[in-house]
């Protein structure tokens, strides 16, 4: 109906992440990265009789783990009332009366929260980086440069699909619950389902395919991404041996991510503009 | 079409089998302060929310300025425009300022202004206090002043007095008839029937989804053609005297009440009796003349 205004886009942007940087959200987060990161780079090998940091690689895959519990979780938590709340509150209403499209206004709250959680995820992982950078070489921080930065797709794809839960759902309860649905079927459920299905078949069906279905997945994309891009692991999970090389380079894998994000905060602007 | 800043035409509005608004046709010129009146449901609220654009109509075609609700130039009509719901929600985390330079740089108006506004109903004092910490009566002037960024033509103004004590309720209107000298159109709603009876130019009385009756407050009145009454005050045997004056006129009723008389009678009755109760001379020592109230008049449409 109306072009798109990026004023209007960025003021609301500007509101939501000034929310979240005044309530304390944004510095929450971080703290709770960075302190994750340094438990895992200097205690991750405690199990093997050592403690002290000694690989980049085995941080970042055991990062890779936690992170793709955490974040999916955060980033739900953090956009799941977007829409809901403010509807549910009545501040929806008067907000949508101001020169203001439905589109502006979901844009402006996704950039925003969106510059909540990197700011968040930068500054989290990048101090503890920081810390870390001392004791290891220039490639391996262009690794861990690589993870900040799939750990903020990861997010940014799970916030796209908090923001269209907001959407769908008619109050805040049924929003957390179907975020909380959301949660468990991409990050518990999802590998199990395929898993189940191939162990059944005993390899004999979908093998082929089997690639190709985490791509439905952006916790296993997030995965897959980090695990080929660390020598040290990749053969470790075996994903070598079953994932084509083409599907396996970062370009490819960003850009499914990407896919991810604009997807669902797609569908959030078709359902908000009906 | 071009003189009215409100035109509504076969406005329909269907929720599932159930229709909200029926057919409503409004016109309303510039400068009017116009009252939207009718029992919860009887859809008010969805011709408002119709004419802002925040609900498609069903059928029929709304303008507001000249420009269709919803069309490619509804943005910037929107600039010239103020609302205030009924249950101002605002956000809690914002101080008062900061609440209108949000709603200020979303109306393209320059931020100077807020101060002003926030003087204007009342609460500068406050302007640096977070909203949560705000009661509703200043929740409500808030909003008011966020209806009046950016000096709207239009004003839309849903239940305005709600959660306001009475002299902040002066203060409100002493604004709107302010705005009004100033040409502001105003259109607002409420249940508070005395408040308002005196202060519209026109009302509307909306009931079933429907505009039963839109006019002057007098204009209505008379349309109903709903009885008034007199009250006198005056000496000793007053009622004989009255009830002897008043024989073979078409008077409904007289009752005593202490030492005032009631007399109530058809409009056309009046000027016959005020010659004969004139006869009476210094027997009388007050008369007053009171038309039925709007509330009178309202549900004299009801029923």
């Amino acid at each position: 109906m109306f072009s798109i205004d990026f004023r209007q886009i960025g003021i609301v942007a500007g509101k939501e992440f000034q929310d979240r940087i005044r309530n304390r959200w944004v510095l929450a987060v971080a703290l709770v990265f960075t302190v994750f990161a340094l438990v895992i780079a200097y205690f991750g090998s405690a199990q093997q009789g050592s403690v002290g940091f000694h690989s980049i690689d085995v941080t970042i895959a055991s990062l890779v783990s936690l992170v793709i519990y955490l974040i999916p979780l955060i980033a739900l938590i953090l956009g799941f009332d977007a829409i809901v709340g403010e509807r549910e509150r009545g501040s929806l209403e008067l907000l949508l009366t101001l020169p203001i499209t439905r589109r502006e206004v979901i844009l402006g709250k996704y950039a925003g929260l969106a510059g909540a959680l990197t700011f968040s995820t930068l500054a989290g992982f990048g101090a503890a980086g920081l810390i870390l950078s001392p004791q290891i070489r220039l490639d391996a921080l262009f690794h861990y440069a690589g993870f900040m930065v799939s750990a903020l797709l990861l997010g940014l794809t799970f916030l796209s699909l908090a923001l269209m839960l907001s959407v769908f759902a008619s109050d805040r309860t049924r929003a957390s619950g179907l975020a909380i649905a959301t949660w468990f079927f991409f990050v518990l459920v999802f590998d199990m389902i395929i898993l189940g299905a191939l162990v059944l078949t005993a390899g004999e069906y979908g093998g082929a395919v089997f690639p190709y279905l985490l791509l439905l997945n952006p916790a296993d994309v997030f995965r897959v991404l980090n695990i080929f891009s660390l020598d040290e692991v990749r053969t470790l999970y075996g994903l070598a041996t079953v994932f084509p090389e083409a599907l396996s380079h970062p370009a490819t894998l960003g850009g499914v991510m990407l896919a991810w994000i604009v997807g669902p905060l797609a569908v959030a602007i078709w359902r908000f503009e009906r | 079409m071009a003189s009215n800043i409100v035109d509504a035409h076969g406005v329909t509005k269907n929720f599932g089998p159930v229709q909200a608004v029926k057919g409503v046709d409004l016109s309303i010129v510039p400068g009017e302060l116009f009252g939207l009146i009718g029992h919860n449901g009887a859809g008010k609220s969805t011709l408002f929310k119709m004419m802002l654009g925040l609900i498609p109509a069903s059928s029929g075609q709304i303008h507001l300025d000249g420009e269709a609700v919803g069309g490619p130039r509804f943005r910037d009509v929107r600039r010239r425009i103020g609302y205030l719901p009924e249950n101002v929600v605002l956000y809690d985390n914002l101080t008062g300022l900061e609440t209108l330079h949000f709603f200020a740089d979303l109306k393209t108006v320059p931020r100077s202004s807020c101060t002003t506004l926030l003087d204007k109903v009342g609460l500068g004092h406050a302007r640096a206090r977070r909203v949560r910490e705000y009661s509703k009566g200043m929740r409500q002037r808030l909003g008011f002043a966020q209806a009046l960024l950016g000096q709207p033509r239009l004003l839309f103004l849903d239940e305005p007095t709600t959660g306001l004590d009475p002299e902040a309720i002066r203060d409100f209107y002493r604004i709107l008839r302010e705005l009004r000298d100033e040409g502001v159109t105003m259109v607002l709603t409420s249940h508070i029937l005395a408040e308002i009876q005196e202060r519209v130019d026109r009302l509307a009385i909306m009931e079933d989804g429907r505009i039963r009756a839109c006019g002057s407050v007098q204009a209505l009145r008379e349309a109903m053609n709903l009885p008034l009454t007199l009250e006198i005050a005056g000496g000793a045997g007053l009622l004989e005297q009255v009830t002897r004056v008043l024989a073979g006129l078409a008077v409904e009723r007289i009752d005593e009440a202490g030492s005032l008389i009631h007399i109530r009678l058809p409009r056309e009755a009046k000027m016959p009796a005020l010659a004969r109760l004139a006869t009476l001379g210094e027997t009388l020592r007050d008369l007053q003349v009171h038309e039925p109230s709007l509330e009178d008049v309202f549900f004299g449409y009801r029923n």
